[in-house]
Order: C-alpha cells, then structure tokens, then sequence
C-alpha cells in the first residue's frame, strides 16, 4: 500500500518539502543539543522539565482522542464512522511517534533509554507509561493496517484482529490516565498532585483529538476529495462539545478547591498562571498570556460549535471553531499544566522558564515530524479509499 | 447440581488468583522503596523506626539508618560555619561552580528558614530566625519520592539508609527532580568537567546529562569518617551525624534532649535531618 504515497499531485510534494525544511533545521538544532547537553536548554534545576514533556503530555492526548471514534463504530456500531476510524487510528499512531521522539529530546542519556527496559521497575510511573504507549502504538499500527488492507482487497477483515481493536479501547483511556499518574502522584506539587488531573486530561483529550480530526477532515474535503460525511462530523462535534466542557468544569473545581480553602500552596501555581504571582515585591507573570488566551480561544471555539448557525452553514466557522478548541487544550496542556506546575518551587522560590531558539526550533521540528508522518499515512487510506470507490 | 458446583469453583479459583495477583501488583507498586518499612505512615519516626509498636515488619536492628542533625543556633552564632561545610562538601564531591546560575549544581547551600520550611509560615518570626541561614540538603527520606519515580533504579536507598545515585544508570529523564518534595536535586545541564576546580581524585566526576545529589558522604562514612559537612563544623558541633537505629549513638541522645523538626514531614516522607531551632 505503501506506493500510494509516493504519487501525488505539487501540493503534496510542497507540503511534505516545507515540513522536511523545518524536520532538517531541527536535526542540526538536535544535534548541536546532543553535543553540548540539555543545558542549551531553557530548564534549569528548578524547571526541570520544559516545552519537551508538556508537548508530550498533550500530544498523549491527541493520541488517546482517537478512541472517540473506534469506540462508537466498533462498540456502538455507529456506521457513520465507517470512513474515519482510519484517521483516527493513524493520528493516534503519528501522534504516538511525536511522544516518543520528545522523550527522546529529553533524555539527558538518550544512549541509555534502553535502561528503562533492562532494569524495569514496576514502582516508577514512567515504566508503565513506556508499556502503555508502546502498547497503544503498536495496537493502532496493526488495526489499522491489517483492517485497511482487508477493506482495499474487498473483504471482512480477520476475526482476530477484533480482539486487538477492542483492546485498544482501554489502552486509550490508559495512555493518558497513567500521563496524568506521572504528575498527581508527586507530593509537594500542589498543582498536579490532584485526583481530577486524569480525568481532566481525558477530557480535554476528547475534546482536543476530535477537534484536531474535524479540522484534518475540513481540509482533506478539499485538498483529497474526501468526505467524511455529514453525520460524522456532526456527532463529532457533539463530542467536542461535551468533552470541552467537561474540561472546563475540572478546571472550574480546581479554582474551587484552591480559593475556597484558602490554602496558599494550592493557590500559588494557579495565581501564577492566571493572575501573576508577586514575590518579594516582584510579580511574575509570564504565562498569564497563554492562560487567558486558552479562555478566549475556548470561549470563541464553544461559541462557534454550540450555535446552529455557525455550526451548520459553513465548513470554514466549523473549522474555526475545531481549532480554537484544539489550540485552547494546547495552550491549557501542552503549556500551562506542565510549566505552572514548577511554580513555586519546594523551596518557595520562584524562577521563570523561557524557551531557547534551539529548544523552539527542536519542538517545531518533532511536531514537522509527526505531521509529516500523518500525511503519508493519510494520503495512503485516501488512496485506499478511492481506489475502492474507483 | 454438578455444574454449578463447578462453575462456582471455577469462578471462586479464578477470583482467588486473581486476588493473589492484584495484592502482589500493588505491593510491588507500594512496597519497594525503603527498608525501615516499619517506621509507618505516621511520621513518628524515630520511636517506630527502632521501638517496639510499630504495626508490619520490624526493621532489622543491624541494619544503619544514617541521619543528621543540624543546630540552627550555631549557624547563628557563627555565620562563617555555613560556608565552611558547603564548600567542604562541593570541593570533596567535585561539585561544579558554574558562572550561569541556570546551570547550578548544589549538594548542600544556605537559604533562609522560610524557604527550608515554607509550611511554617509565621508572620511575627523572631529575629535571629528571620535573619540568619541555615544548610539544607537532601533528606535520605525513609520514603524517599524520587526513588519511587526513578524508572531504573539509577537513584535507591542503600542498607545504610542512605539515598544513593548511579550515575552510570540515570538516564536523565528528570523524574526524580520532578518528585523531590524538597528541591534536593540537581541536573548536569552541560558537561561539568571544566568547572571543577581542583579536582579530588578520590570521588568520581560526573558526566552531563544525568542527576546528582548530596550522598550523605557515603564513600567517607564507610572508611570510617564523618561526612565533610560535620568534619567542616568540627567542634562546634552544629552538624551532627549517625546512626538513628542505634539507641545509644550521640544523635539519638540528642534528639532525646533536643526539640527538633523536620522539613515537611506532612509529606510521609520521614526525613532522616533533623533541626534544632
């Protein structure tokens, strides 16, 4: 199937040269992280984790938000998914490869990741995330591969291989729960240390995937010639819906529980993201942008989806709508859960982290990856598609 | 008759395996961390570390549980005493001086008493408390977070009771730093080799990429000597170490005579340094 991808028209071949541009950039910019350390870095023992790991936490989700469309079709047998479970499963396999390869840029031994493996350690959270999400890679891989290659030879596919797609339902959901356990199982971080951290993930997740996957359909509608159908995309909307608001009540009870009772360490991360936290006459603010711009965007995103109007009558404002919801669960996830999470530090002192240009540039570069690898694995259903259409 | 029969027994063997297997996952997933397991959720920790009512497996007498006191008063008295131990410390462990404090490595450093125990906030402190330093350092907790976090077991708590490194395990996946209640960690954001200066031959360098901590002088306890910190201190006495499972030891009568604290013993995680106000 895989000579699919190597015919297409000068706009896929620009596209994929205009991620490979930013793919090289960020090969050098790794190479030059590898042979000086991590140091070229923003973080800093006191962040000690930067925009490697809240990429990765949030790309976790993008990848478990698949699940919203294998769960209806193949337990709920709602056929209006029939088209796009596919691109479900290969974004959840393209945004599994972006998870691993940010690990990796972590890593300040990434020669010794196998370590993890040679000395397994069922005590550490990060064992089982390494088993989850290897699980979940491998799960989409197979599925989608085994069952795409039935649909294009004409027939039902293999009875076994549903064995492995119901299994990839709790693997889902587990991909992110245990992402979450990495967080609300440290003492003395107030922020992350929270029941509602997992289930807050997974819905922002819910919402976030979909929303990714609408916008990915809107744009496939045009440029491929490929519909996802009308139904499809209005249930999953509907999802979108439920799930972004699930998100924002969690966020709402966080705010709930640290205000009301007062206590100052669960206040402290939220002040600083939101509002500013001042320290010895000095307030530090440098997220509270990103916060407000996760609340507006998901203000106009809600608006945009809820209202028939808007919703119904023309795919660019369903379009608009999907994205500013996705990008809100970025600006939530992937920077201000991780980030705010190392404010203030167990000492009560405050230290503010900014990326490097070689940090950016490495960041660009993996999510240049993960896309470039979504297009060929696209570009190979659509081929399937229509070849069977044809 | 007979099938029920047996259909119960099967469900009934297969939920008892079941059981036997789920209690065995979240031993290992409880479990694991620490030897003086007996020392309890409580916090109470010296009485049950070594005495008679804690509930579960006693410890093992013969097995050391290294700890520390540090008398605040003295570093009052006499402020020159902090710097002393840490640079006693930094020079015997090859500990870098990096001119960007982005890139900082410490073992042990002097910080003001808020900042050790931001969980007693007071806002009539005393003088004295308000305006002088004190050392922190990694607190050998009995349950120490970071070694639950390490997924290789690079970072573990040894038979002494001491939270020990390998530095030739650690990844640098950071998850320890993440973990630590009490920001005892440190990163090597670049390679430290240019900024030691006058390199001690007798402990190992570091390389880049993975993470470090005090150790308790580990490699000098075992031959017999005091941690470098305490040494520094001399006889001020105002660092004070040894073995807490030892009721006769000079840290255990001064803990009998002294009132002492802990950093953020709320956490369960029972740290091995004590203070005395």
């Amino acid at each position: 199937m895989f000579e699919k991808a190597l015919k297409g028209n000068n706009y896929y071949w620009m596209w994929l040269a205009f991620l490979g541009f930013f793919i090289a950039i960020a090969a050098v910019c790794y190479l030059r992280q590898y042979f000086y350390g991590l140091g070229i870095t923003g973080m800093s023992r006191d962040v000690s984790w930067g925009l490697y790991i809240s990429q990765f936490t949030f790309l976790v989700g993008v990848a478990a938000g698949g699940v919203m469309l294998v769960l209806p079709y193949y337990i709920h047998n709602y056929k209006a998914f029939g088209r796009i479970t596919i691109l479900g499963e290969f974004l959840a396999i393209s945004s599994l490869l972006m998870c691993l390869m940010f690990i990796m840029a972590d890593l300040g031994q990434p020669l010794r990741g196998l370590n993890v493996l040679l000395y397994p350690t069922p005590g550490s959270m990060l064992f089982w995330d390494m088993c989850v999400l290897w699980g979940y890679l491998i799960l989409n891989a197979l599925c989608g591969w085994v069952i795409l290659t039935a649909e294009r030879k004409g027939v039902h596919p293999p009875k076994w291989i549903y064995f492995f797609v119901y299994l990839s339902i709790p693997f889902a959901f587990s991909i992110h729960t245990v992402t979450a356990m990495l967080y609300c199982g440290l003492p003395g971080r107030h922020f992350w240390l929270s029941a509602i951290i997992a289930p807050r993930f997974l819905a922002s997740a819910f919402a976030a995937g979909p929303a990714l996957i609408v916008v990915l359909a809107m744009i496939l509608k045009r440029v491929a010639n490929f519909d996802a159908g009308k139904e499809a995309i209005d249930k999953m909307v509907t999802i979108i819906i439920y799930a972004a608001l699930a998100n924002m009540f969690f966020v709402g009870l966080e705010f709930f529980v640290g205000f009301y009772s007062n206590i100052p360490g669960h206040m402290h991360t939220l002040q600083y993201l939101f509002f500013g936290l001042e320290h010895h006459g000095h307030v530090y603010n440098n997220l509270v942008p990103f916060m407000w711009g996760f609340i507006a965007l998901f203000l106009v995103g809600i608006s945009l989806l809820v209202h028939p109007y808007t919703r119904k009558q023309s795919d660019l404002w369903l379009g608009i709508g999907c994205a500013s919801i996705f990008f809100a669960f970025w600006l939530d996830k992937g920077i201000g859960f991780v980030l705010g999470g190392f404010v203030p530090t167990p000492t009560e002192e405050i230290v503010e982290y900014y990326p490097t240009i070689n940090e950016l540039f490495i960041t660009i570069g993996i999510w240049a990856t993960g896309f470039f690898i979504l297009t060929i694995l696209y570009k190979i259903a659509i081929g399937v598609e229509h070849e069977i259409e044809a | 008759m007979d099938k029920n029969r047996r259909n119960f027994l099967k469900v009934a063997g297969i939920s008892t395996l079941a059981g036997l297997g789920g209690t065995a996952v979240v031993d290992r997933l409880v479990g694991g961390t620490s030897i003086a397991q007996a020392a309890a959720e409580t916090g109470h920790t010296v009485e049950q570390a070594t005495g008679s009512q804690g509930h579960g497996a006693q410890p093992n007498p013969s097995e050391n549980r290294y700890g520390m006191i540090i008398d605040i008063r003295k570093f009052q008295q006499d402020p020159s005493l902090g710097e002393k131990a840490v640079t006693a410390c930094h020079s015997v462990h090859n500990v870098p001086q990096f001119p960007d404090k982005k890139d900082e490595i410490k073992w042990i450093w002097m910080t003001n008493f808020e900042n050790a125990f931001p969980t007693n906030a007071n806002a009539y402190r005393d003088e004295a408390t308000a305006k002088h330093q004190l050392p922190i350092l990694c607190n050998h907790c009995d349950k120490p977070p970071c070694v639950r976090a390490c997924p290789t077991k690079a970072t573990f708590r040894n038979k002494d009771g001491i939270v020990m490194m390998d530095y030739h395990r650690c990844i640098g996946c950071r998850f320890c730093m993440a973990a630590c209640p009490y920001g005892s960690r440190s990163f090597n954001w670049r390679d430290p080799e240019a900024f030691v200066k006058n390199t001690n031959h007798v402990y190992p360098r570091r390389m880049r990429g993975v993470v470090e901590k005090c150790n308790f002088c580990d490699e000098r306890v075992g031959t017999g000597k005091q941690p470098a910190c305490v040494e520094a201190c001399a006889e001020s006495k105002a660092i004070v170490f040894g073995n807490l499972n030892d009721p006769n030891s000079e840290i255990r009568k001064m803990l009998k005579e002294n009132h002492t604290i802990q950093r953020n013993p709320a956490l369960g995680t029972i740290p091995s340094v004590f203070y005395i106000v």
